[in-house]
């Protein structure tokens, strides 16, 4: 349903349903993101906040619903009137567009940072390696890593492998980029390094959608904060609205809980 | 004391030290054989692997028949019957040919050797973890191009010592096919048994086999270094690496790699 309405937008979530087995994990879940927003979700853990992440990308399927990244459904298209799964290489183009950053980085360990970050535009878009490279260098600067790019994963800490891990997603200049609890996995002393970065793409207007604890993070990068509990969205605004004064009484026993 | 009295320790010595020119062809067999029939059974175990882990049934069904078919009967009875059903004298591939029993020999070892290797490389990608496929996929990468550059690059170094374990078998298990008149090391020792009723060429084939599997224990540590090296540096030494996989068959150099204790 790609209506003039919706072009403007880069994710538009409609309806969208997931079941694991018997568990209804997310029940009905709207969204739309504008080009240029920091969409924090937050909530319980179980509430659905990271497979719905992972729905906007198709590593999860739904149920029902639709998901649109650029006016573009994701995963499925129309075929006789009917949404059937979309092909392979449907799929992996569409993915091109949507940045994903994992909570346990998920780097390549037998590549350096460098070959990381160089790994999809070189053999998913066919950009040329030297081209590549800069590209990459440029990227891992951007993170404070130019001087690590010859460094294995293994050897660097947390903090430095998830800033690599979003360089390589920003390698494929994505329209939209997600993160699903990209801190969570970190020492508490090297949130920052991330959050910074993170932070600055926020600011310079990268479209994000951030499932995060980190409230702090939220209060200032966050152009509208949503609250999921038990696979809905109960509650959404912008952060200062939504730290102030919280409508749903799960929010305000949430936020109390967590701030 | 008895048993080496009925050696004839001469001949032995004089089947090691002067190696004539049909020895070196047995030899070659033996080699080639093992080595083509081993690529033949990676081959097929990848295939199967990959079909074991399809969302498709019956391909799943098929990787589960092989398996049953081939390792559940006699490696000698498969080499008996591939020998029977390929018709034919010689093979001409153009820049060299083959004898019928060689063709059959090299089939029937490479695949009774996939369903094994089907297993040790099936074990080989799942050990590697999920996310790493989803990473892959989140790049756009589609699952051909994520096996080939993310998963079996990783899995490799959790299937290269298990599989230098299967071709060291092969290499003995290969001399099964002097049955159908394959002319490789076995035979030639039975040859010469055969005019001399004493067991020493017998002793000097095993000492031959014995050169080859230590030469290839050598090998296989030169490349576990390589595998481990690229991504954490060794702490094992060459040789202590080749030691323990000439002497303990390659467990022990496993549980010193760094990266599979964190895993």
């Amino acid at each position: 349903m790609s209506t003039p309405a919706s072009s403007g937008l880069v994710m538009r979530a409609v309806e969208v349903h997931k079941r694991f087995g018997r568990q209804h994990v997310l029940k009905g879940v709207s969204l739309d993101v504008m080009p240029g927003e920091t969409v924090c979700i937050i909530g319980t853990s179980g509430s659905g906040k990271t497979t719905f992440l992972r729905c906007i990308n198709h590593l999860e399927k739904i149920d029902s619903g639709s998901i649109e990244v650029n006016g573009h459904p994701i995963g499925y298209r129309k075929k006789n009137g009917k949404l059937v799964e979309d092909s392979q290489r449907n799929i992996a183009r569409q993915r091109t567009e949507i940045g994903f950053v994992f909570q346990r980085f998920n780097l390549f360990p037998h590549r350096t940072a460098l070959e990381n970050v160089i790994e999809a535009p070189v053999h998913v878009r066919g950009v040329a390696k030297a081209q590549a490279i800069a590209e990459a260098e440029r990227l891992l600067a951007r993170v404070g890593l130019g001087d690590k790019k010859d460094a294995y994963p293994g050897k660097l800490s947390g903090g430095q492998q998830q800033r690599v891990a979003i360089a390589r997603s920003l390698a494929m200049k994505p329209a939209l980029m997600l993160f699903d609890e990209p801190t969570s996995a970190l020492d508490p002393e090297v949130t920052g390094e991330v959050l910074d970065v993170m932070e600055e793409l926020a600011h310079e207007g990268t479209t994000m959608i951030v499932v995060t604890h980190e409230m702090g993070f939220a209060k200032r990068a966050a152009d509208r904060v949503v609250m999921m509990d038990e696979g809905v969205i109960i509650e959404e605004g912008p952060p200062e609205h939504f730290f102030e004064s919280p409508t749903h009484e799960r929010t305000k026993a949430f936020l109390s809980k967590i701030l | 004391m008895v048993v080496a009295s009925l050696i004839n320790w001469h001949l032995v010595w004089s089947r090691i030290t002067n190696p004539n020119t049909v020895f070196v062809h047995a030899l070659w067999a033996t080699v080639y054989i093992s080595i083509v029939a081993q690529v033949l059974g990676i081959v097929l175990g990848l295939i199967a692997a990959l079909m074991r882990m399809s969302v498709f049934k019956p391909l799943r069904f098929l990787s589960g028949l092989y398996v049953l078919v081939f390792r559940g009967t006699p490696v000698l009875v498969q080499i008996m019957f591939f020998w029977l059903i390929i018709p034919g004298r010689v093979f001409d591939f153009g820049a060299f040919t083959l004898k019928q029993e060689v063709v059959a020999g090299i089939l029937a070892l490479g695949i009774n050797e996939g369903a094994y290797m089907r297993e040790i490389i099936r074990a080989g990608i799942d050990s590697i973890d999920r996310g790493q496929m989803e990473a892959a996929k989140s790049l756009g990468m589609r699952y051909g191009l994520s096996m080939r550059r993310v998963v079996l690059p990783q899995a490799a170094r959790v299937i290269v010592p298990p599989l230098g374990n299967e071709f060291n078998n092969m290499m003995k298990t290969s001399s099964l096919v002097y049955i159908i008149g394959v002319y490789e090391l076995f035979s030639d020792a039975e040859q010469v048994y055969s005019s001399s009723f004493n067991v020493a060429p017998f002793v000097a084939v095993a000492f031959w086999y014995l050169v080859l599997t230590s030469i290839w224990s050598f090998f296989q540590a030169l490349i576990e270094r390589k595998l481990a090296v690229s991504e954490h540096g060794d702490e094992l030494s060459l040789r202590d690496r080749a030691v323990a996989i000439w002497t303990e068959g390659g467990g022990m150099v496993r549980a010193a790699w760094p990266w599979r204790a964190r895993s």
